[in-house]
């Protein structure tokens, strides 16, 4: 009986010593900076978001960062909200193409705490809004007109949407006034989420190849507005400051440069890589070259960079910091 | 309409009801059902007046909400203010984040370092030592490795699965340490075992996405997030089948153990964990298989790997190439099931050692090393370290189109039947309207009153005590319209997936050649990631409640229909010979014998349809299911803590409803 009790003892101070290293070489703070670049790699962490615009920003950076600057780069797959708390701790280095969706992240990282920085204008415009197929508006050319819409309801009604007429909607990431905007302008319209961009889109595609009549959010640029051709529906003109009331919103979209944001932290470490994000800018068309490659011809997002990177070197070249 | 439609769930329920008045105290039998709900409804027709008096009879009461959402929501604000100072986050959690962090990426390092020929020669020298390096079913299992491996390879996945099998490795080891030292504490003290038993119910019931969010707020997006949650979700079943094991030590071996003079210590390391080591090893089994199918749902927040590669495809809507991607996750799966189970045999079999000695034992294990070492020397000196792309083979574009051609066959081109899409509408229109009108426009005490009653048919005061209260609290939270939504979409699920499930569990259970074909259809279903079907499930139903159903069927279908067969299949031959001596029918032998014996094993798969159907609501809001699904994945995309939380909650108190409505007491250590 002694001898079992004398193990135990032993057993417990060995696990207790240990227990107490473990816990001393625990007793200082913890640094923040985990991933990212923070812990002296040199590798650039980009945030992707999920839809193949940013897919296409950031593998052609990728590219350029690894075969022009010797940078290692790692990619990670974040939503645009998250992505701003992901530079703030630093498990990310940059957001290649920001549309707005979170000001008061913004105004959190960048104007408080400022653990982010702006990265300037990506060169991109977005715009969102909504769209009609082009066959649906050859037949009644006046349903590109918001007054025009509550005549045309029961066309696009479906199971979900009841008595009223569907209007398609995204991924609950995505920026949307249109619950406001539908009960401001009065509009016999009820959004029907998809909760999901891969959702939205399947479905597009099943009522464009069915020519069914169909109303949605959508946006450019996108990859799918090449296969499909879509009208945009007309909305009030959108003045600044209109959508500054979430509620009483009854204008159309803005047209809203994409921005880019980084890490305040990676911007004083890496100064080179930070300098050519920063100077990333491209045209609306660039990205939709590489991002119908990635998404319609189905390459691998870095053989779409190559691709564009070998046949754009004058662009690429303005890029690299001096 | 919804007079059409309720029926179902009490249909179900007067099943529920017999049940326990017959397995109950026998003394009881002569009360009948009636009476023991005396005091029940005595209770009833005193508060359900007084209730529908003081705040009416529709939809929950305003008067009786809490606001939670804004609490919440300045919490998460507060977090994020001060994550970067304050000393809880710098001196406690932040130190586990990094160590997570440092954890996983080290044995990702290791994995990716160590070069593709080596790992694959390491896993299938290992594999084969396990399984007996003179046994045929230790080569059987090295052939296994190998194709599993090599073709994670081919699919030009080699990379993503080193990386979501670094972040599996640690996660297991982690959640078998702490599953094992939980149930360490309940096999050995029946107080912790009661106190522990209400929060493992609550782990497995809670759906993922619940717990991911505020894991985010407090230790930010990533990995450390992704492997807490893996934990969360993977440890029960190792604590819950140690303790079994625990328990269930032959109390004849134990009082020998006891007489010798043995300490208590001694006992336990001697002789009753050697005695439990079959449910250990079934409850790792059951941990891995738990964390690998976490693997998806934690790349939602940054765990990289082949659930990052699923949801990259899934933004281009390419089916195939997250198939690509789904497929190593299901081979993976195979493996270490495998693995496991044929180590568990092994043990079981016990060591009875024939043959060359320098095969078994520690001899076998320095045989396997140095070969393995060896060879990956040998290899890694003759490869190079990354898996070259030209061996790949792509499966992308073939998928695609099988899947296209499929889909738009099924949506609208069938003859008379007039396709998945048509039905998709109408099953909309029919079914999940009525049901949803019926239960939004229930008086709100109704509604908790049937939940309470359901569950004390079901299992007695103590389950009806949780159910009216989690009916209630979904109530008070206020989220009581998206709740009642997604309840009438989880029973129309439910119904779904019992009467697909029943019938092929009948046919597969009297027929075995189909049993046998289903079998690896049935394990595919069951690993693949659910996110893969979204796309497809999209196209043939239409975006919206439909499609959300279809998904959860999907889902849920595999267990019900392994749980009736098996359970049909466990009724006694010799009751099935004489109902075919009186000259029965098939169908009198099914509806009479076989159904009526196997009821338990039909309401577990009830129970467990119910719960995985509800696993699913989340799945439902990335295809339009609205209601609690979306306000979860609302949350998460956009940090708003309140909305996402409550919606969680909701969930988790539905589950309970539904849990405790379907599942009989004094059953329940068995069902799990």
């Amino acid at each position: 009986m002694k001898m079992n009790r004398k193990n135990v003892l032993r057993v417990t101070t060995a696990a207790a010593v240990a227990l107490g290293i473990t816990g001393l070489s625990a007793c200082g703070a913890a640094k923040t900076n985990s991933g990212g670049s923070g812990s002296g790699s040199g590798t650039v962490t980009l945030s992707v978001q999920s839809w193949v615009g940013a897919e296409a920003d950031v593998a052609v950076a990728k590219y350029v960062l690894e075969h022009d600057l010797n940078t290692k780069v790692k990619t990670t797959q974040l939503d645009e909200g998250v992505s701003f708390d992901a530079l703030n701790t630093g498990k990310a280095d940059a957001i290649m193409e920001d549309w707005g969706g979170s000001p008061k992240k913004v105004s959190l990282y960048v104007d408080d705490k400022k653990t982010v920085v702006k990265g300037g204008d990506l060169g991109v415009t977005g715009h969102i809004g909504w769209f009609v197929p082009k066959y649906l508006a050859d037949k009644h050319p006046d349903i590109t007109n918001y007054k025009n819409l509550n005549k045309y309801a029961s066309l696009f009604k479906t199971a979900e949407s009841g008595s009223k007429g569907q209007l398609l909607e995204g991924s609950p990431s995505y920026t949307t006034n249109d619950k406001a905007l539908i009960k401001n302008l009065k509009l016999n319209y009820k959004t029907v989420f998809a909760g999901s961009e891969a959702a939205q889109i399947t479905q597009l595609k099943e009522d464009y190849k069915a020519k069914k009549p169909f109303l949605t959010y959508w946006y450019t640029p996108q990859w799918l507005n090449s296969q499909m051709d879509l009208v945009e529906v007309k909305l009030p003109p959108y003045t600044k400051g209109c959508d500054s009331d979430a509620q009483k919103v009854a204008c159309g979209y803005a047209q809203t440069p994409l921005q880019k944001y980084l890490s305040a932290d990676f911007v004083k470490k890496n100064k080179k890589a930070a300098t050519f994000l920063k100077n990333f800018k491209w045209t609306n068309d660039d990205q939709n070259e590489v991002a119908a490659m990635i998404a319609a011809q189905k390459m691998s997002p870095d053989k779409a960079a190559e691709k564009w990177v070998k046949a754009h070197q004058d662009v690429v070249k303005a890029w690299l910091p001096k | 309409m919804s007079a059409v439609v309720t029926p179902n769930p009490p249909s179900t329920q007067t099943e529920v009801a017999k049940e326990p008045a017959r397995a109950g105290a026998r003394s009881a039998l002569s009360h009948p059902v009636a009476r023991r709900l005396l005091p029940l409804a005595v209770a009833v027709v005193v508060l359900a007046p007084l209730a529908a008096v003081l705040w009416g009879s529709g939809s929950w009461p305003h008067a009786l909400t809490v606001d939670i959402k804004t609490p919440l929501d300045d919490a998460y604000n507060w977090t994020v203010r001060n994550r970067d100072t304050n000393p809880v986050f710098l001196y406690g959690l932040l130190h586990l984040s990094n160590w997570a962090d440092s954890s996983v990426s080290s044995v990702t390092d290791l994995l990716e370092n160590l070069g593709w020929f080596p790992v694959i020669t390491i896993t299938v020298l290992l594999s084969w030592r396990i399984g007996g390096l003179r046994d045929r079913r230790g080569l059987k299992l090295a052939g296994v490795t190998f194709a599993a491996f090599a073709v994670c390879g081919l699919l030009g996945m080699w990379q993503s699965t080193m990386e979501t099998l670094a972040l599996m490795l640690v996660a297991v080891v982690v959640s078998a340490v702490v599953g094992a030292l939980l149930g360490l504490g309940a096999g050995l003290s029946d107080r912790f075992e009661r106190i522990l038993r209400p929060f493992l119910d609550t782990m497995q019931i809670m759906p993922a996405f619940a717990y991911l969010l505020p894991l985010v707020v407090v230790f930010d997006i990533g990995v450390p997030s992704a492997l807490i949650a893996t934990i969360i979700y993977a440890a029960p079943p190792m604590a819950r089948l140690t303790a079994l094991g625990l328990r269930g030590a032959d109390p004849g071996v134990m009082e020998a153990a006891a007489s010798l003079g043995t300490s208590p210590v001694q006992r336990l390391l001697t002789a009753r964990l050697p005695l439990a080591r079959k449910e250990i090893l079934l409850g790792l089994n059951q941990t891995i298989m738990m964390s690998l199918s976490m693997v998806t749902i934690a790349s939602v927040i940054g765990a990289g790997g082949l659930g990052e590669e699923v949801f990259q495809a899934l933004s281009t809507v390419d089916v195939g190439k997250a198939l690509a991607a789904g497929i190593p996750i299901v081979l993976l799966a195979v493996w270490f099931d495998r693995l496991t189970s044929v180590a568990g045999d092994r043990l079981g079999a016990g060591a009875a050692p024939a043959g060359l000695r320098w095969l078994h034992g520690w001899r076998a294990w320095t045989v396997s090393a140095v070969s393995a070492a060896a060879l990956s020397v040998a290899g890694w000196m003759m490869f190079i370290a990354d898996w070259p792309d030209t061996w790949n083979v792509d499966i992308a574009s073939p998928v695609n189109n099988a899947v296209d051609w499929f889909t738009s066959h099924m949506a609208s081109g069938v003859p008379v039947l007039g396709g998945t899409r048509t039905w998709a509408d109408n099953f909309t229109l029919w079914i999940l309207d009525p049901l949803r009108t019926g239960l939004t426009d229930s008086p709100w005490w109704l509604l908790v009153l049937l939940a309470a009653v359901l569950a004390f048919l079901a299992g007695g005061w103590s389950a009806c005590l949780t159910a009216a209260l989690a009916m209630a609290g979904i109530g008070v939270f206020g989220v009581w319209n998206h709740s009642l939504d997604t309840l009438s979409q989880a029973i129309a699920g439910v119904v779904v997936t019992l009467v697909l499930g029943f019938a092929i569990g009948i046919v597969a259970a009297r027929v075995s050649w189909i049993e046998r074909a289903l079998r690896p259809v049935l394990d595919t279903m069951q690993t693949l990631p659910q996110f893969i079907y979204l796309i497809p499930v999209v196209a043939m139903f239409n975006v919206g409640r439909s499609a959300a159903v279809a998904a959860a069927v999907l889902y849920a279908l595999p267990a019900v229909v392994r749980i009736t067969t098996q359970g049909l299949r466990q009724v006694d031959g010799a009751t099935m010979e004489a109902a075919r001596s009186m000259g029965a029918s098939t169908f009198q032998q099914i509806r009479q014998v076989q159904l009526p014996l196997a009821r338990p094993a039909l309401m577990l798969a009830l129970n467990q349809g119910v719960v995985l159907v509800l696993a699913m609501v989340i799945v439902g809001g990335l295809v339009g299911s609205g209601a609690l699904g979306y306000d979860v994945v609302y949350g998460l995309e956009k940090s708003q803590l309140g909305t996402g939380m409550t919606a969680g909650i909701a969930i988790v108190l539905l589950g309970l409803v539904l849990d405790r409505t379907t599942q009989r007491t004094g059953k329940r250590s068995a069902a799990r």
